[in-house]
């Protein structure tokens, strides 16, 4: 473990902290604040499309955020100008109608008729449950806003886009396509819902029951994580058309909420499903995109009053309690906005130390504080020792006939963290002779004092720190870390683990065996000790960004209650001289962060090309290539070749030229092939020619042979 | 068709002369032949015999010592500018190398002098020909890069 330390002594303090926090810091909390912050960020820029305001202004609508009026009059008119244009498509105008909902921009009736009447057209005409879904969506944001809108044959509607639906319980975008998908079923229910909230007349109930039954299936493919959290995600996860599993999620919940609101009776999904569903969702904390921000609000604020069960949250503001400020066990119960919940109990009936051990059993029930809305215990009398504890809590609603109308899911474990001031006691260091087993400078350090010692030794001595760590709770503690670390004045680093026993930590430093690791540097050390353990967290720093508590943390955390890093003293070292073969220190950094700065620009060596010869040489030799071959016909006319051996006949004749017009052929199919074609282009037209050339090349040979036979005969 | 009879055969001539001048009493010196006469002679009577060769093997010779040279004529040019790229220059070889020994093929198979391909009419191995060339030169084609 001893290696050279290279991050400074803070950076270690914040590594431990951020170490132990952002585990916790990941936990469930409901929409706050800090979401709604995220929210103007995520949509400062305004938008362009009509997609992006169109999520803008819901989601701001949604959180309750005022916007500048300057972006909203930019929004209205944008609406305006895609309602009142002819050629917008079905989402545009469902989008443009609900930004001018929002906004209550004012827009002429006359345009709303004629937008009435294109959407119900399409609905007539299309086949395609996106259509369905934006033209039904932008009717029945039309009536909110108290237009008179009734959709005739609503019957029909519903059943067209029922016929798409799988037995899965998944849908299908249209009749063409083979492939159903989750994110389309959500869509579809939201379609239905609005079909049987703008129809006239009553929807068939038996086709109600059955779109009930399709959700109980889709609700049979949802997935879940350890934590009881639930969401949906497509089957498959294909390329282009993937949404993920954020986007999926919220579509089923836009779905099923809208269509539970609109039919009597209830939805047989059971509480703990819907419960995951919003866990997933405040999970995700503090969405990235504004997409995300956009269904994570959405389909929050839909979980928030549905009619299925309203899912109420339990969540810690507080993860880090501090035995020494005698710290309050502090619970929430709220809905997943952060309002208050019904009546309810909360008891802890469990308490599980790392490795699951179980602390203790009894329950224990919480106080509730009206004024705060938060229930609270106090965890002295459970002695608690300093450490990572889960903690099981159970919720009970005071007024059974709220059990049909919210979820709790029972059962839910928190994990927090105990701090506490951990004592240093019977430090002692010194130094002592090799052969004999007592110290002989034994000095003690007041580890919480500032004191700095100041040590000799050469390198037949050695050097011993002993001290002891216990709990508040006076039990002994072993830390995750600890470290003694000596630097010399060349800035070269050794880092020792201190081994702890039962009683104590102790270590005994033989510079003897130590010489060859030192480098043979003699100087002056630097003596550093560091104790670190994931409970010793300061207690100051709660589940908002661990970089805004950081700077708090940086004042507050020189408590002993924390991890920390104290300078023991000096110590001057005597050590022989090198030899020649002794290795060297290795290169101190100047600067440690040189590494992350713009290094050296690579030269890459490619292979030097052939060197070519010149064009004028390249020409003449073909020239003088071509050469022979001239002399070749010149021999030949000297030898007195002639063609007096083709045949006169005409059928023969038609052989004969076809079969040197073949040979021809070939040859320029290889030319051919040299210049452009590939191999097996060039293989199937030879086999084409092949054939032919053989076929001919047999008839004509055949004749000359003949005619030759007939010659010699005659 | 050889060359003239062992009476014609001026080395043979000197030394029964030789042999009979032995029997002799005086030992008198042959005269030794002149080389450069010999071997105009062996020249001129190979020019003589190759004459009578029938033309369409004159043809084929033709053809090889044309292939021949030019392969030669690119092994110079390897020399001159270097053997990169050297599959042009195995491929462009091997075409006029295999191309002639092809043709020698034929020219065994077409000479009637030839007891082994008596049978063989001469069409069937100019067919051989072509299409072994054929075959020779789609290979050297794809080699040619």
């Amino acid at each position: 473990a001893a290696m050279a330390w290279r991050l400074p002594p803070l950076a270690v303090l914040l590594l431990l902290v951020a170490a132990a926090v952002a585990p916790l810091s990941s936990a469930v909390r409901p929409v706050s604040d800090a979401h709604r912050s995220v929210a103007a960020e995520l949509f400062a820029a305004s938008p362009d499309d009509l997609e992006t305001t169109y999520e803008a202004v819901r989601t701001f609508k949604m959180l309750g955020v005022q916007r500048d009026k300057g972006l909203d009059g930019k929004a209205c008119k944008l609406a305006a100008h895609t309602l009142s244009s002819s050629s917008s498509p079905a989402k545009d105008l469902f989008q443009a109608v609900q930004i001018a909902g929002v906004l209550g921009c004012s827009v002429d009736a006359g345009v709303y008729d004629d937008v009435a009447s294109r959407l119900k057209a399409v609905i007539k005409d299309t086949d395609s449950l996106l259509e369905f879904y934006y033209s039904v969506g932008g009717l029945l944001s039309l009536k909110e806003q108290g237009h008179s809108v009734v959709l005739s044959d609503a019957d029909s509607t519903f059943h067209a886009i029922k016929a798409l639906s799988q037995s899965d319980g998944r849908w299908r975008y249209d009749t063409n396509s083979a492939e159903s998908s989750t994110f389309a079923a959500g869509i579809a229910l939201e379609a239905l819902a609005g079909v049987v909230s703008l129809s006239d007349a009553e929807v068939d109930p038996s086709m109600i029951g059955v779109v009930k039954n399709d959700i109980v299936k889709l609700f049979g493919t949802i997935k879940s994580y350890d934590d009881g959290t639930f969401y949906f995600d497509e089957k498959y996860v294909d390329g282009s058309e993937y949404k993920g599993p954020i986007t999926t999620s919220a579509s089923v919940v836009r779905g099923v909420t809208s269509f539970a609101n609109v039919v009597s009776g209830k939805l047989n999904i059971p509480g703990e499903k819907i419960l995951g569903l919003a866990k997933f969702f405040l999970g995700i904390g503090l969405p990235g995109s504004a997409k995300d921000c956009f269904n994570q609000i959405e389909s929050l604020s839909l979980l928030e009053n549905n009619r299925i069960f309203v899912p109420l949250i339990l969540s810690l503001p507080s993860k880090v309690l501090s035995l020494t400020s005698k710290d309050q066990l502090k619970v929430e119960v709220t809905t997943v906005f952060g309002s208050a919940a019904p009546p309810l109990r909360v008891n802890l009936v469990q308490v599980l130390g790392s490795d699951s051990k179980i602390i203790t059993t009894d329950s224990k029930e919480l106080q509730f504080d009206l004024d705060n809305n938060v229930h609270y215990l106090d965890i002295t009398p459970l002695k608690i020792d300093v450490g990572k504890y889960s903690l099981v809590f159970e919720i009970t609603l005071q007024d059974s006939e709220h059990e049909t109308v919210y979820t709790t899911g029972g059962r839910n474990t928190e994990s927090v963290v105990v701090t506490g001031l951990i004592k240093v006691d019977k430090a002692e260091i010194g130094i002592s002779e090799n052969d004999a087993g007592s110290a002989e400078s034994v000095e003690k350090l007041d580890l919480l004092k500032d004191t700095k010692v100041s040590l000799s030794a050469n390198h037949l001595q050695k050097l011993r720190l002993s001290f002891q760590l216990s709990t508040p709770l006076g039990r002994t503690f072993k830390p995750h870390q600890v470290f003694l670390k000596l630097k010399h004045e060349s800035k070269v680093e050794h880092l020792f683990v201190v081994p702890g026993s039962a009683r104590q930590f102790k270590i005994v430093l033989d510079f003897l065996g130590l010489v060859e690791k030192f480098y043979y540097l003699s100087g002056t050390y630097d003596l550093e000790l560091s104790v670190g353990d994931a409970s010793m967290v300061c207690r100051h720093i709660h589940n908002s960004t661990v970089l805004f508590g950081l700077a708090l943390l940086i004042i507050l955390c020189l408590l002993q209650e924390n991890s920390f890093l104290r300078a023991l003293g000096q110590l001057e070292l005597d050590l022989p001289e090198a030899p020649e073969k002794a290795p060297r220190p290795p290169a101190q950094a100047v600067d440690p962060l040189a590494k992350f700065r713009p290094q050296k620009e690579i030269e890459h060596i490619f292979r030097v090309p052939e060197k070519r010869p010149l064009q004028e040489v390249s020409l003449a030799f073909t020239g003088l290539t071509l050469l022979p071959f001239i002399g070749f016909l010149i021999g030949l006319m000297r030898l007195g070749v002639n063609l007096k051996n083709f045949p006169s006949l005409p059928g023969p004749a038609a052989f004969a030229s076809l079969f040197h017009a073949g040979i021809a052929a070939v040859l320029l199919l290889y030319v051919l092939f040299w210049v452009k074609l590939d191999l097996f282009t060039t293989l199937k037209y030879l086999s084409f020619l092949g054939v032919f050339l053989v076929f001919v090349g047999h008839r004509t040979l055949s004749h000359l042979s003949n005619t030759t036979a007939k010659q010699k005969t005659a | 068709a050889g060359g003239g009879g062992p009476r014609s055969d001026p080395h043979r001539a000197g030394f029964t002369h030789c042999l009979s001048s032995k029997r002799s009493e005086g030992a008198r010196f042959v005269r030794m032949p002149k080389a450069d006469g010999d071997a105009k002679l062996l020249i001129q009577s190979l020019n003589k015999a190759y004459a009578a060769t029938p033309t369409n093997l004159k043809i084929i010779d033709l053809y090889v010592f044309f292939a021949m040279v030019t392969a030669l004529v690119q092994v110079g040019y390897m020399g001159v500018v270097g053997s990169f790229p050297f599959n042009s220059f195995l491929s462009g070889v091997l075409s006029c190398i295999g191309t002639a020994v092809l043709a020698v093929c034929l020219r065994i198979q077409v000479n009637k002098d030839n007891k082994e391909f008596k049978d063989l009419p001469p069409e069937r191995a100019f067919a051989d020909f072509v299409l072994c060339n054929l075959v020779l030169h789609l290979v050297i084609m794809n080699f040619l890069g």
